[in-house]
């Protein structure tokens, strides 16, 4: 059976799909057999993030009402073949998911595949429920920001209550991946440090993403940013992530800004 | 404020610490638990009504947290002409 891992935060625009289709990208990439799964029913985006927009024909939704069969729907990425995207339906609403169908659909993804990326939607609602539902493990999306800090404790809340690993009193394997980071900002104390959110949240890191151009230009060429250009720190990041995701003890190592000569002069400190 | 205090300022991420593991201390321990001032106001309300006619508009129900001690404020208008006991306005 392969693993199940949902991409969540709670907070919208955190960077959930973008990490979903990079993290996804980088494990396949290593010739592991992944499917990425949209759970944003009515607002999907993945297909976009993955450049596949034009060539989706089936969703998440005709395999659950049975108007398609899952390999049907199932999209083979371009460029890595063992990568597969199930898009979410654009048209339906989100009550169209069912946690029976869902639940079929998830067993028969991890009985084909080595890895099941459920890219949540926002918010705490239904969306977001059943895409954390059947995981195994979770990726907490988080910016280091006050919003993005308290929704993501929200979620780790959820996770811990309302999985099905959960409510079998299981722990699900919980990690916190920062994104957005800007090592500038964190170093003159104006953005929560990587130590400030591991702390309040007192979950495991997976990684930290540094801002950067790279991600927007990947997202705007259609292709994740592991794969449109792995040599970038962002990409770099994503593919360490990646890594520790699939069990590699690989250190995290912060964003570093060096401090200008007026800084130390003037004796500010790094947050 | 002297120009030494400009270069000494320092960032807002320390409050923004502070200010999240407060709160996240507050909402964890009532997480499983429905919202307090809203059973309250409820409560209250019913209390009320039991002898005097009054609006849900005319009850506030206000908590402010602190860290050691919070302030519980409620506060009830009762309009003059409906103050009579209900048992004289039916």
């Amino acid at each position: 059976m392969g693993k199940v891992v949902v991409v969540t935060s709670g907070k919208g625009g955190v960077g959930k799909t973008t990490s979903t289709a990079a993290l996804g990208a980088a494990v396949a990439r290593t010739g592991k057999r992944v499917a990425l799964v949209d759970f944003d029913v009515g607002l999907r985006n993945l297909d976009l993030i993955m450049g596949a927009e034009r060539r989706v024909v089936f969703d998440l939704v005709n395999v659950i009402q049975g108007t398609a069969k899952l390999s049907q729907a199932l999209i083979r990425d371009k460029r890595v073949e063992t990568l597969f995207l199930l898009p979410a339906s654009q048209t339906r609403d989100k009550d169209a998911l069912t946690e029976e169908g869902v639940g079929e659909v998830i067993e028969k993804l991890s009985s084909v595949f080595d890895y099941v990326f459920c890219d949540s939607p926002a918010g705490i609602e239904r969306g977001a429920q059943l895409a954390m539902r059947f995981a195994d493990e979770a990726v907490i999306v988080t910016n280091p920001e006050v919003s993005s800090v308290r929704d993501s404790d929200r979620i780790i809340g959820l996770l811990d209550a309302r999985t099905v690993k959960a409510e079998r009193g299981e722990q699900i394997a919980k990690h916190v991946l920062v994104t957005r980071y800007d090592a500038a900002r964190a170093a003159r104390g104006e953005m929560l440090s990587i130590d400030d959110v591991l702390e309040i949240l007192s979950t495991p890191l997976l990684g930290i993403i540094p801002e950067s151009q790279d991600v927007l230009r990947a997202s705007n060429l259609g292709s994740p940013v592991t794969l449109s250009d792995p040599t970038n720190s962002a990409a770099r990041a994503y593919i360490d992530a990646a890594k520790r995701l699939e069990g590699e003890e690989l250190p995290v190592v912060v964003p570093f800004e060096r401090k200008g000569f007026l800084d130390r002069l003037l004796g500010r400190r790094a947050a | 404020m002297n120009l030494l205090d400009l270069f000494k300022r320092r960032g807002s991420a320390p409050v923004a610490r502070e200010r999240l593991q407060v709160l996240l201390a507050y909402e964890r321990r009532n997480r499983s638990q429905p919202d307090l001032v809203s059973v309250l106001r409820e409560e209250i309300m019913a209390v009320i009504a039991r002898h005097v006619q009054i609006d849900q508009d005319y009850l506030q129900v206000s908590m402010d947290r602190g860290e050691t001690m919070s302030t519980l404020e409620i506060d009830i208008q009762i309009p003059n002409k409906s103050a009579r006991p209900l048992a004289m306005s039916a």
